[in-house]
């Protein structure tokens, strides 16, 4: 429980952002017109593969000689990057065919 | 943190927010895509360049390495994947988004092993750690799961009693991880343990929801994906994967609702009931029958070349046929002879939101033409005729008249109303939820059977020829 009230004192402004964030998020897409949904999502898709800012971050703070963690660092940023890379190309390509006609 | 790598964090959030927004709308979604992929690379970019401590260039050279693999993997998958494959595709990324969430909290997990007291991790760390990797091995096993049932090579499978054995794996996954930090162990064996089990839970989560709902389960599992990278937010203190995961959490939980809307269903109801079971599809098979009424290719060019208004009802047999080149082909010799033609979209047409958009779109028909649900069955009483093509259950109007059925409340396309009713189907099996259709045996309905490509190309042909 001392736990929970130092994480509240420390992290109340995180806590604020978290929340905020939600709003945003909820407004920004509310009235999103179905012919966009897909687009959308996958977008969104390849937003989600910012965890890969994480997965660097391991590496970084990894020491050379800790394999385990390299080796598994490792396949979470080609996880990611594929998420991330795959995510926008793809989206751009659909995008692409919104494009109006004549 | 440098300053430096703080305000490029800063602004990659911007641009996630602006490249969001503009991404809800038709004009401006390409910049919205371009922005907020601009934002990502320099987020990625400013972190492997501005790391606060020395790096040893082994671990350079191995991130440079992980990048070129991926990507060049990423970007081969986006050009070549066919837009019927888009559901699987996104389920697959979401896998990887989810599995690389969950190795990040296995090597933060694994960093705190053996270390002395002091030093440890406090409990709230602890916690972000253990739901990174509850989270995100959920995710990553649901994503596989709905990856291989949406491209069939997995069937779904109910194991008796499923409801209560998922319920009881997820109040045990969540008592394992309250135990776990309540102790605060830093066994290896134990988080293996609730890693097994969250994988575990992760397939049987997905495994029984039914074909017809998989727009919600993918909606769903993006939402969660996101939640998994901002929880690894937290556990950095990264406001960038902080909000970026959150406007993905909020994103795909706002799709998730507006699918179970279009279907008139609870989302508790979509993880827990039995869509298309067999003690669904028995209820209703009886009451519905009289006659149907066949028609042929060459009827059919007739009535429609001799209308003004015409609506195309497409689903998603549509697309497992191929046919969307053929139907715009269909379109457009039909307006050249001078009948208006609309396509009506229903909300879940196809197997994840907005699939049918991105189909039509593929093969060249002006967005325009697409009208969504409620703005088209205002006008279907003035529509000469309907034709669906590979489209069920949402033009069942036993959603109105049933309160029996399954899928009654959901709201569907009035087609009944119009003056005409061509259904193309190739046979007379009922559709993905299991469910008869009343529509068949309508006085105003004809039957055109016949594979969706093969007819409909005969249609053009036929009309070509008047």
């Amino acid at each position: 429980m001392t736990d929970f009230i130092e994480f509240i004192k420390n992290d109340i402004q995180l806590i604020y952002i978290l929340i905020l964030a939600i709003f945003i998020g909820l407004e920004l897409i509310k009235n999103v017109p179905t012919v966009l949904h897909t687009p959308l999502m996958s977008g969104a898709n390849a937003l989600s593969g910012v965890v890969i800012v994480g997965a660097i971050l391991v590496m970084l703070q990894s020491n050379p000689n800790d394999y385990l963690s390299l080796t598994l660092g490792f396949i979470a940023v080609v996880l990611g990057i594929i998420n991330v890379v795959g995510g926008y190309a793809v989206t751009d390509r659909m995008l692409q065919m919104f494009k109006k006609k004549k | 943190m440098s300053i430096t790598l703080s305000i490029i964090y800063l602004i990659s959030t911007v641009a996630f927010v602006i490249g969001l927004k503009l991404l809800g709308h038709p004009e401006t979604a390409k910049k919205g895509n371009f922005i907020s992929a601009l934002g990502m690379a320099i987020a990625i970019l400013g972190t492997i360049f501005l790391a606060e401590k020395e790096v040893p260039t082994i671990i350079y050279s191995l991130i440079g390495t992980a990048i070129v693999i991926g990507g060049i993997i990423g970007y081969i998958i986006a050009i070549k994947v066919e837009m019927t494959k888009m559901p699987e595709l996104v389920s697959l990324f979401n896998g990887f988004g989810g599995a690389s969430a969950l190795l990040i909290g296995l090597i933060e997990f694994s960093k705190n092993v053996g270390v002395e007291e002091s030093l440890k991790a406090p409990s709230s760390i602890l916690v972000t750690i253990l739901a990174a990797i509850i989270i995100g091995s959920i995710t990553f096993t649901g994503s596989l799961v709905a990856w291989a049932k949406l491209n069939g090579s997995m069937k779904d499978i109910r194991l008796p009693k499923y409801n209560l054995i998922n319920n009881i794996m997820f109040l045990a996954l969540i008592a394992f991880g309250t135990y776990i930090v309540l102790m605060d162990t830093d066994s290896l064996f134990l988080i293996y343990i609730l890693l097994l089990a969250a994988l575990v839970y992760g397939f049987l989560f997905v495994v029984p929801i039914g074909g017809a709902d998989m727009p919600v389960v993918i909606s769903l599992l993006n939402s969660l994906t996101g939640i998994a990278a901002a929880i690894t937010g937290v556990l950095y203190n990264n406001m960038v994967m902080l909000v970026g995961g959150i406007l993905v959490g909020s994103a795909g939980l706002i799709l998730t609702f507006a699918m179970c809307k279009a279907m008139n269903r609870s989302l508790s109801n979509v993880i827990f009931g039995a869509f298309g079971g067999a003690e669904v599809a028995g209820t209703t098979g009886g009451k519905i029958g009289g006659n149907i009424k066949k028609t042929s290719a060459s009827d059919a060019a007739v009535m429609m070349n001799y209308s003004s208004n015409v609506v195309i009802v497409p689903g998603y047999g549509l697309a497992v046929a191929q046919a969307q080149h053929v139907i715009h082909e269909l379109e457009e010799l039909l307006t050249k002879k001078g009948v208006n033609v609309k396509y009506a979209i229903h909300p879940v047409a196809g197997r994840m939101p907005g699939h049918m958009n991105v189909l039509l779109a593929e093969s060249n028909v002006d967005y325009s033409k697409l009208v969504e649900m409620d703005d088209i069955n205002p006008h279907f009483p003035n529509t000469d005729v309907v034709l669906v093509v590979g489209a069920n259950d949402v033009v069942n109007p036993a959603a109105h008249n049933d309160p029996s059925s399954p899928i009654y409340g959901m709201p569907i396309l009035d087609v009944e109303n119009a003056k005409h009713i061509i259904v193309n189907k190739r046979s007379m099996k009922p559709g993905y939820a299991g469910i008869e259709n009343e529509l068949f045996y309508n006085q105003k309905t004809s039957m055109l059977f016949g594979d969706a490509k093969a007819a409909l190309t005969d249609l053009v042909n036929e009309l070509k020829n008047m």
